[in-house]
């Protein structure tokens, strides 16, 4: 670690990771309710569990993305961080306003969460993803702009990297983005087209940039090869996401009121979207092979090269696999759109978080050449754990969605099953869907006690 | 990659091409704006309607369902429910709602649940207002059949 400030990233990726066990045991929940439906009604419906699970996800992303910044960003511009207060103060704030949420959603029913929180001043509620009370979505955009300013005022007054530019960029349109938010409308139609620019514009534009800024911070620390080379790549893979995604955004106007011409833009710019996350693969391995020392922390370098894979895997292949027209017109709002999203958020996101905390976690706790060998031969079980039953869960998903598109959509109407008994039809695939889900959570489980292991080993870095 | 590539070429690929494709993001919404009065039949969201929708974000409804294919896959499509479960036929889906919501939790072991939301009848109209306008709106004939 070059600069003290950097400490503030620490209690980011550690709470991030605690969410993280939280997102897990909901996905358990609503997993055993697929297979029984009554489970854990009426405690937690399925609605529940759901606003839960993937708001957890957002929000431990961010936390990963924000230690990230607050830990490469220093580092990259040569000087201390702008503010550590400022951070950590932005810290609790966030943290309150995240447990003080989810709290809301399982202590009172929904709609009076929407009552006591003033809903009505500001309706913002209800909408997938974007379900937090609008008292939460000013908090996170303030919690964005001490953010982005910490971090700006930090690059400004230090050295200017490509890696800083690209990573300042994404998060300054992930901040800009967000806005999108506070924008409903009665008409569903115009709700759900600026609903996608805080969604699609997030997770297949921005966050791309700072997945990209992470993973060439990363290899350059890891391989010691060249910052020109890396910057290059880091230029190309982003260029094409950006170029392949922004008018890829058509892939969701194909079925919600749009007109017929985002069709063949949205399939001709979505085929694409595979292509910059096939160069990041190609990107991490080249970088790899030409690597100029061994670090000793080799799963760090396991992890950005699996994040590479899987995304390359989730984004990219289960993506393109959907995004047609003619194909997404069978296959949208099926369980195959549930298989991509799991691949694609747990390949591209969570995979680049723990890679930045894999790498950087053992330098804040004073091991700068990684973590002890028992540690680092738990973390990489819990990688293979963590990636294959991660693959096991979207391949039992890819096969209940076929089902479904064989099952409910094809057939014409009246030989066609209902929704109903198509689901319970499916119930095997769920089975297995919940079995790769524990084996999920014992990776998990495996990849956190990777933390407190090998404290007696001789230092790696003695 | 090729050496007579460098970085500045790289990076201003990354500028140029992000910021034209932004462009033209811009160009086309733009214009699906002012296409979608024909699509969407905005002059027919009521009071009624705007009410329904305001009905159906209160009680996280899109955390089971999905509305034209995007929200949950848990519980069945609602963008066409108009179509199969009122036959078209607007009083018949405002009766079928209200009974349906009525009856919720259905008692039968081990079948997915759907909470009882305690709605007035008033308020079950409106959401049967908002599902039908939903019903109308021209999306390129989405589902590919009645059931969703």
């Amino acid at each position: 670690m070059k600069y003290t400030s950097q400490q503030v990233a620490k209690p980011y990726f550690v709470f991030a990771l605690i969410l993280f066990v939280g997102q897990i045991l909901f996905g358990l929940a609503m997993g055993a309710q697929y297979i029984s439906g009554d489970f854990l009604f009426p405690y937690i419906p399925f609605n529940v569990a759901r606003m839960v699970h993937t708001n957890l996800l957002i929000v431990w992303l961010l936390f990963g993305f924000m230690g990230a910044a607050y830990y490469l960003v220093p580092e990259e511009s040569n000087t201390e961080l702008h503010s550590p207060l400022l951070a950590r103060i932005s810290f609790w704030v966030f943290a309150a306003a995240g447990v003080a949420t989810i709290l809301g959603y399982l202590l009172v029913p929904y709609s009076r969460l929407a009552e006591i929180t003033y809903n009505d001043l500001l309706p913002t509620m209800g909408r997938e993803f974007l379900e937090q009370p609008t008292i939460t979505k000013i908090g996170i955009v303030i919690v964005c702009l001490a953010f982005v300013y910490n971090i700006g005022m930090t690059i400004l007054k230090g050295r200017k990297t490509v890696i800083n530019m690209v990573l300042i960029t994404g998060l300054i349109g992930l901040a800009v983005f967000f806005l999108f938010s506070f924008y409903n409308p009665s008409n569903l139609v115009l709700d759900k087209y600026f609903w996608w620019w805080v969604v699609h514009l997030w997770v297949e534009g921005v966050w791309e940039l700072i997945l990209g800024a992470i993973l060439a911070f990363v290899l350059i620390k890891v391989t010691g090869v060249d910052r020109e080379v890396i910057e290059k790549w880091l230029y190309v893979v982003i260029a094409l996401a950006l170029i392949s995604g922004l008018i890829g955004m058509g892939h969701h106007y194909y079925w919600i009121g749009p007109g017929k011409y985002w069709l063949w833009m949205g399939s001709i710019f979505s085929a694409l979207e595979p292509v910059p996350f096939f160069m990041m693969v190609m990107f991490a391995f080249k970088v790899v092979k030409q690597r100029r020392h061994e670090h000793k922390n080799q799963v760090a370098t396991l992890w950005a090269l699996g994040t590479a894979v899987m995304a390359f895997l989730g984004a990219g292949i289960w993506g393109f696999i959907h995004t047609l027209a003619p194909v997404n017109y069978y296959t949208h709002g099926s369980q195959l759109t549930a298989a991509h999203g799991h691949l694609a958020f747990f390949g591209a996101y969570a995979m680049i978080v723990m890679t930045i905390i894999s790498y950087a976690m053992p330098i804040l706790r004073g091991r700068p050449q990684g973590n002890p060998r028992t540690a680092q031969r738990l973390e990489k079980f819990a990688f293979w754990t963590m990636c294959i039953s991660m693959i096991g869960i979207t391949l039992a998903l890819t096969a209940a969605g076929a089902g479904q598109i064989a099952l409910q959509r094809l057939p014409e109407a009246g030989k066609a099953l209902s929704f109903m008994n198509t689901q319970e039809k499916l119930i095997p695939f769920y089975w297995v869907r919940e079995v790769f889900g524990l084996v999920f959570f014992v990776g998990l489980i495996a990849y956190l006690s990777s933390f407190f292991v090998g404290k007696t080993d001789k230092l790696a870095n003695a | 990659m090729a050496e007579q590539f460098t970085k500045s070429m790289a990076r201003n690929i990354y500028y140029g091409g992000g910021f034209f494709f932004f462009l033209l993001l811009i160009g086309l919404t733009v214009d699906t704006m002012l296409d979608l009065p024909k699509r969407d039949h905005r002059e027919n969201i009521t009071i009624a309607v705007a009410q329904g929708k305001k009905h159906w974000e209160d009680n996280n409804c899109i955390g089971c369902h999905s509305l034209l294919g995007e929200g949950a896959y848990f519980a069945p499509e609602l963008g066409n429910v108009f179509q199969r479960r009122g036959g078209g036929d607007e009083e018949t889906f405002k009766q079928f709602l209200i009974s349906w919501m009525g009856v919720q939790p259905l008692p039968i072991p081990g079948r997915r649940k759907m909470p009882q939301f305690h709605l007035s009848k008033q308020e079950i109209n409106e959401l049967a207002e908002f599902l039908i306008w939903t019903s109308r709106i021209n999306n390129n004939d989405w589902p590919p059949n009645i059931e969703g």
